[in-house]
């Protein structure tokens, strides 16, 4: 098959410029004396080194993190942008959905526009006059399309602006991440009409944070990280490495950020521990799930109060607070491989707490509760309710709290953690020091997720889920 | 720069339909509508009128009746020029996201200004020649107008698209990297009206500046202009106009060069 896209060791690199240039340039330009301020202060390499071929009628989906140059990839193929090295060739008519409507004039009606929209993307007023009805039609706006574009909703703009786009008949349509237009059907229609350009043999390429839809969508793909290609080729595989990438990722950055607010916590209750020694304030009501429902979400951990302890627990803030003969000095969550932060929805988790008592201690409570980002207690519970007699404590020991399915929902959760007497008193308590994410492959909705199942009697019936 | 020539000129449809968009666009909303056109130098011209017959009227020559026709030759050409340079100097930055986000040839963009305020132009040339001729006919012309002088007309209007050309498309390519000119070019041109024969004649201007003026290419424009349509006799200013006419096309070549040089750093300083 032949190509339509033909990339070869392309790269694309931007200049970025000391703050004194800005400020004097036509002066230091005209005295021509300090040149220095104009030269680039740091080189960025959007795009490095790429090379790629994209055969004809394919759909071809690109994917990255943010800033990592897809979208700069997507203009050097539309010609909006000349590459720094390296070749860019492609074949046929090329549209580019990058930016929807750019070019409509407020002032003059949609009509007026969307053929001057169209002789800008390379159509003929003829050619438009032929698609006109089709194209108001697909956007909608029978009945808007003689207004002031200015009088139109942004939806709207972007509809007609993604209709006539649409409408170009290209052989080459390049996608920058624009199926946010409109409703649920309206972005069907979109799909749709993406659809109808790869039946007719015509080439996509998508630039997405939409994995499903590449996935779905898509016959190959590509994976662009910081300018560079990391891998290509078959979707499933491109999209398996990206995620697993993402995944690392994101554990090290609730790793960090755990550790970070820790440390804060640490420092925060050591300057209070130097400034007094706190009287015992009247106990909070024991962990128990029932009271979370006016919970605030939870905020910054570096906002922690100082030393005193709130009135209501599952109200406060971040922080840490009690000052017994019982530290909680390490909590550690572990999923079935070890140290982790993200588990999947129905793995295993453990949460490990090492807890040291200088002295012997008899009356000593350990719970845990779970909360969820809008700051709703998900699940708690401590060895007193759970019936666990304390009898003696002493030195350092672990305490290991296990879930052997982890039946939440797709999100991030906070965890509370506390040492405590059987009255409630505080020793240690560690208010919504620890993260953890859920994933799952389901998008269902609310907090929980029972084990559950389907069935359906023979006359009703299903396709084979997808798994 | 062939080549580039001859996307351009594929992209001429385009061109046609941006500068009628800016044609509609500009008065789209108000009452009189297109009749602005006209209106705007008819008023400007009973604004000068007003102020040289009534406020300051030591200031014109003797031979100069009608003042308000005198006044209109040089003034009708100047908004051109003067219009389509402040406009041009904006209009890369203006239409950012056209060049950032379309492909698109970026000099269609100065060049649409131009043509759009050259319409304005031909446009405001009815009302000129109304003027022409309701003087005519009350018999207050200078001298009898001579048709066989209105051939040069075109060829002066040419040679004034080729200089506003060349200085729009150097002005708007610099004024990306320098937009201090944008600030500057408005005093600058306010300087320039003045110091070219517009609301006074050439024969007021002392001998000692006369060679200063020759170096003026508006003046040579505007004295063209004036000798066309106003002054009575033959066209006897053609040698400077094709002296012009030359310097406005090497102009409009390094213009374009300058513009086709700093292209490609457009997409980025806009």
């Amino acid at each position: 098959m032949s190509a339509a896209v033909e990339l070869d060791g392309v790269a694309k690199e931007y200049r970025r410029y000391g703050p004194g240039r800005r400020a004097g340039t036509l002066k230091s330009a005209l005295l021509g004396g300090r040149l220095r301020d104009l030269a680039p202060r740091e080189i960025l390499r959007a795009v490095d080194d790429v090379s790629l071929r994209i055969p004809s009628g394919a759909a071809f989906g690109i994917v990255g993190r943010n800033g990592s140059g897809k979208s700069t990839l997507l203009k050097l193929m539309a010609g909006i942008t000349r590459p720094t090295a390296g070749s860019v060739k492609v074949h046929g008519r090329v549209s580019a959905l990058i930016e929807l409507g750019a070019g409509f004039h407020p002032e003059i009606s949609g009509r007026e526009n969307v053929f001057i929209n169209g002789v800008m993307l390379g159509l003929t007023r003829r050619e438009i006059a032929r698609r006109f009805e089709e194209i108001v039609e697909f956007a909608e706006m029978e009945d808007f399309i003689d207004a002031p574009v200015r009088t139109y909703s942004s939806g709207m703009y972007m509809r007609l602006g993604f209709a006539v786009a649409v409408h170009v008949d290209a052989d080459v349509l390049l996608v920058d991440e624009v199926l946010a237009v409109g409703d649920e059907r309206f972005s069907l229609k979109c799909l749709d009409k993406f659809a109808e350009y790869k039946r007719r043999g015509k080439t996509t390429v998508l630039v997405t944070h939409g994995l499903d839809m590449v996935e779905r969508f898509c016959d190959e793909a590509l994976w662009l990280d910081a300018g560079k290609v990391r891998t290509s080729g078959d979707p499933r595989r491109v999209l398996h490495a990206y995620r697993g990438d993402v995944e690392t990722e994101e554990e090290h950055e609730l790793a960090a950020r755990d550790e970070k607010a820790r440390q804060a916590v640490d420092a925060e209750s050591d300057a209070a521990a130097d400034r007094e020694e706190p009287a015992d304030p009247p106990a909070p009501a024991e962990a128990a799930p029932a009271e979370a429902q006016a919970a605030e979400p939870p905020e910054a951990p570096d906002e922690a109060p100082p030393g005193d302890e709130p009135e209501d627990m599952f109200k406060a803030a971040a922080g840490r607070w009690g000052d017994g003969p019982v530290r909680i000095d390490d909590v550690r969550l572990e999923g079935e491989s070890g140290p982790a932060h993200l588990f999947q929805s129905g793995a295993g988790l453990a949460i490990r707490m090492r807890v040291t008592a200088p002295e012997e201690v008899t009356d000593f409570v350990f719970g845990i509760s779970i909360f969820n980002a809008a700051g709703v207690c998900c699940y708690g519970t401590n060895t007193d309710i759970e019936r666990y007699r304390p009898v003696a404590l002493s030195g350092t020991g672990e305490v290991v709290f296990v879930i052997d399915s982890l039946d939440l929902v797709e999100g991030t959760y906070k965890l509370d953690v506390a040492a405590h007497r059987r009255d409630g008193a505080q020793y240690d308590y560690h208010r919504l020091l620890y993260t953890f994410r859920v994933k799952s492959q389901t998008r269902d909705a609310g907090i929980y997720r029972p084990a559950h199942s389907w069935t359906f009697t023979p006359n009703i019936r299903f396709e084979e889920p997808e798994s | 720069m062939l080549a580039n020539l001859r996307r351009l000129l594929q992209h001429r449809e385009l061109i046609r339909t941006l500068v009628a968009r800016e044609v509609k666009a500009r008065y789209r909303g108000s009452v009189l509508g297109f009749f602005w056109s006209f209106a705007n130098p008819l008023l400007l011209l009973l604004v000068y009128t007003f102020v040289f017959s009534v406020i300051l009227p030591g200031f014109r020559g003797g031979e100069l009746e009608p003042y308000a026709l005198f006044l209109f030759c040089g003034l009708l050409p100047w908004t051109w020029f003067s219009s389509s340079l402040l406009e041009s100097s904006n209009v890369l930055i203006a239409n950012g996201n056209l060049l950032k986000k379309v492909m698109f040839p970026a000099e269609i963009l100065p060049i649409v200004t131009v043509l759009s305020n050259m319409v304005h132009f031909l446009l405001g040339l009815p009302v000129l020649g109304a003027f022409l001729a309701w003087y005519a006919l009350d018999g207050r012309l200078p001298g009898p107008l001579q048709a066989v002088e209105l051939v040069w007309l075109p060829a002066v209007i040419l040679v004034q698209l080729l200089l506003t050309l060349g200085c729009a498309l150097l002005l708007s390519a610099l004024t990306v990297h320098f937009r201090d000119i944008r600030d500057l070019l408005g005093n600058l041109l306010t300087l320039w009206f003045f110091a070219t024969p517009i609301i006074y004649p050439m024969a007021l201007v002392p001998a000692g500046g006369k060679p200063i003026m020759d170096l003026n290419p508006f003046a040579h424009l505007a004295i063209s202009y004036q000798e066309i349509l106003f002054y009575n006799g033959p066209f006897g200013h053609w040698k400077w106009l094709l002296a012009l006419a030359a310097a406005s096309l090497a102009l409009a070549v390094i213009g374009y060069s300058v513009f086709d040089r700093l292209r490609d750093t457009f997409a980025e300083e806009v």
